[in-house]
Formats: structure tokens, sequence, C-alpha cells
């Protein structure tokens, strides 16, 4: 290490060579000083918008928020990027409460500061009122395997659902580098061949209800938090209290060490995810949509139908597992009962375009 | 020396919610300096009350924790060799939770 150089009056920014280096870039391993940091992060998701085509003038977004780092930060950049470059869009704010006591309802609180500090209108949808659930009664019931997968399906419907509600052409998600390249390394650790075509794509779903995009996909979750952290943004910061049994925790962990040895290795797994060819003999699941809701599915039912079934019938287990392909026989009785209502149970959202 | 610690992302939880700690610590016997390598073991033994592995592994920060001292990024002055001095403000952040 440098010998007698007292660390804090170390080095010179390497940009401006003018001021005092304030944090090393995992991406470049630039030594940069803040007011280059804040244009070099900016400027990079500018250009990535741009060069990915995002947006076009006039769109109404609606901003995924959650109050966490990722949404938070997206949300001021965004509209900051907006403006100084006349993107010429409607920002909205959407949330999905999951209904998970002392989490959502927590951070809830920090999107509407979010919704004053930015000036951008909010809409709220929660769980309870589009399939008669919250996260905290499904977990009554099935225990604490597996709510991940019922939380993340549901959330998805939950989304477009607001995003049709605010009448919006796109929905952006704070999803990060960090994010993709776990969900690279999930679906390759699940063989779901299917994701793992798509998971890497900066906007999906343009066959679908509503596309999302993710302006943060080059962008590393430390930058993030250096950016919120530096700007002083007001985020949520707890881990939500079900996931620690979540699958992704395992891979965000060898992600973190991966990070640690080689910090470019985030975007190396990312390209990978890019460059992937499926082989021409693999057989792919054919998108069609759900018979009980028209959602966008691959099988007969929704993902998020099948799940709701099994809440509403006592069968926790409906829809979870290894049965995928050919996964029908569930589906097969249970249209029998398709008129049943009980207090509870609600249809999983019929989408009217 | 005198120190002021802060922890964000959620470490706080660790410390019984506690943000912010003013601490008093020597260095050891032998050496002069004080570094990062010898405030986080007394960091992990005085201050984290639950779940030491969220803070640390091995001997550093757990990665997925971030680490400035006076505002300047750790990875800057050398990681665990970063040397303290009387004053000096070391903030934690984790960055291991939902966006």
């Amino acid at each position: 290490m440098a010998a007698a150089a007292k660390p804090k009056n170390g080095r010179l920014c390497s940009i401006c060579n003018d001021r005092r280096a304030a944090l090393k870039r995992p991406k470049t391993l630039e030594q940069i000083c803040r007011e280059c940091f804040y244009a070099v992060f900016e400027d990079e998701i500018h250009k990535v918008i741009v060069e990915n085509q995002i947006f076009k003038p006039g769109e109404r977004i609606a901003i995924g928020a959650s109050g966490g780092k990722d949404s938070t930060v997206l949300a001021y950049v965004l509209s900051e990027l907006n403006r100084r470059h006349n993107y010429g869009l409607d920002l909205f704010l959407l949330s999905v409460d999951e209904g998970i006591t002392g989490y959502r309802d927590d951070s809830l609180e920090t999107v509407k500061r979010n919704e004053i500090q930015y000036g951008l209108p909010l809409k709220v949808v929660s769980y309870k009122e589009l399939y008669g659930w919250t996260m905290d009664e499904i977990v009554k019931l099935i225990g604490l395997k597996n709510n991940c997968t019922f939380c993340g399906v549901f959330r998805r419907q939950a989304l477009d659902r607001g995003a049709a509600l605010l009448k919006v052409d796109k929905l952006v998600t704070g999803h990060n580098a960090d994010d993709i390249a776990e969900t690279v390394l999930l679906n390759i650790l699940r063989g779901d061949i299917a994701r793992l075509s798509r998971c890497t794509s900066i906007t999906t779903g343009e066959d679908g209800p509503i596309p999302r995009c993710k302006p943060f996909k080059y962008t590393y979750e430390k930058e993030i938090v250096m950016y919120a952290y530096f700007k002083r943004l007001d985020y949520f910061s707890t881990e939500c209290i079900y996931s620690p049994n979540a699958y992704r925790g395992f891979v965000r962990e060898f992600i973190k060490d991966l990070e640690r040895i080689r910090p470019r290795a985030i975007l190396d797994i990312i390209k990978s995810g890019e460059d992937f060819r499926i082989s021409a003999s693999t057989k792919m699941p054919e998108q069609g949509n759900c018979e009980r809701c028209g959602y966008i599915s691959s099988q007969k039912w929704c993902k998020a139908c099948v799940l709701l079934e099994g809440l509403n019938r006592g069968l926790p287990k409906l829809g979870i597992g290894r049965s995928r392909v050919l996964s029908n026989e569930p589906n097969k009785d249970t249209k029998q009962t398709n008129g049943t209502k009980n207090m509870q149970s609600k249809q999983c959202g019929t989408l009217d375009f | 020396m005198q120190l002021t610690l802060e922890f964000g992302g959620g470490l706080e939880l660790l410390c019984n919610s506690v943000k912010i700690h003013n601490i008093n610590v020597d260095p050891q016997a032998e050496e002069e300096k004080l570094t990062m390598k010898h405030l986080l073991p007394w960091i992990r033994t005085n201050l984290i009350k639950e779940r030491p592995e969220m803070f640390m592994k091995g001997d550093s920060v757990r990665p997925g924790v971030l680490v400035l001292v006076n505002d300047c990024d750790w990875e800057l002055s050398g990681q665990l060799d970063t040397v303290l001095e009387e004053k000096d403000v070391v903030v934690f952040i984790s960055t291991l939770h939902g966006g």
C-alpha cells in the first residue's frame, strides 16, 4: 500500500484530476470523485435508454416502486433524465401491497414520501383487492416454503393490473446488473431454458399486455447504493421476512463472492446470458393464453390461476414443484368447480384490452 | 481513539436498531495504528448483538456490505489495511435486500 500517504488525502479522481476520489467503480476499477460519479452514472443510464430505444416521446410510464434502493434511485434518475434530455415522458409510481406486515407497510410509507419528494403520482394495488389473499394469509396456509413462488407470480400480474389501471404504455423496474446475473445463473441451475432465453432482454413482454423495461440492466448494485447514499435519497432497506428461504439467496451469495474476486464477472455473466443460443432441436413451450383469465401463459391455466385455485381449495401444493410440462391433470377436474365462489376467491384478473 | 460508526441498509437491526454509535477503541498492544482489520472483530464482539454472519465473513465484511471511511470507499484506502484516526467516521451499508 502507499507507504506514508494518508488514505484520506490519497487519490485524485481519475476523470477530473481535481477532486478527491470517493469510490472505486466495480465496472471499470476507476477511482472517481462524487461529482464525476453522478455524471457517469446518469450518463451511462441515459446511453442505455437511447441505444436500446426504450422509450418514445409522449409515452406514459409506470415505475414499479417498492420504496427500496433500486426503485427509489430509478424514480429519481428517470425523473431527472426525463427533464434533462426531454424524453417527453409522463411518469407514474406504481406500488404493490402484498400484505406483509412489518415489511410492506413500512416500505409503502417510503413510496408515499417519494411521491411527494419527486412529484410523481402514485398508485397502489394490493393482493387483497386483486386475489382476496394477503401474503401473510398465504404463508399461514402454506408455511414458509415456496412463498416466493406465490408472491412473485402474483406480483407480476398485480403490476400488469396496476399498469392497465394507469393506462400506461410501459412498465419500468429497477432490476440491476446483479439481479440479472443472478437470474441467468438461477435459470441455468434450474434448467429453465425458456426463461434463460428471455431473462437478459432489456425489454420483455412486448407481445403481452404491458412491455417491461429494465434501464438498470448494466448498473451495478454497489453503484446504486453509493449513489443513493451520497445523494441522501430516502429508501427502505429491510429484507422481506419470508425471503431467507428463497433459492435465489444462494445464487446471490455466490455472485457477491465472485464480485469480490473479479467485479466484471457480473457483466460477463449477463453477456453470456445474452449470447446463449438454444439448440434448434430443443422443444420450447409455446406461449398462449390462460383459459380462465386470458393472461399470457404457456400452459392451459396461468400460474396465478393454478396457485389461487390451490389456495382456495386448501391444496397449497397445487402448482408447486416439478410438474411443469404436462401439468394439466389438476386443471381437468377443477374446471367443473369454476362456478364455485366463496368469500375469499376471486378470478385472477380479467384484463380488458 | 474516538470513532463514529454508522450502520445502514438494514445492518442496524444487528445492533439493536441503533444506527449511529460513538465508540472508543484502543489499538492493539504491540501496534501503534488501528486498522479496519482490528476494528471489525471489535465491532462484532461489542456491537453486533445477533446474526454476526450477516456482518462478517471470515476476516472481512460479508460480501455485499459497503464500507466508507470518511465518506470514501474503503477500496481506495486498502480495505482491511485502512488506517483509522481520531474522530474518523466509518459507515457500513448492506446492499443485500430488496430494491
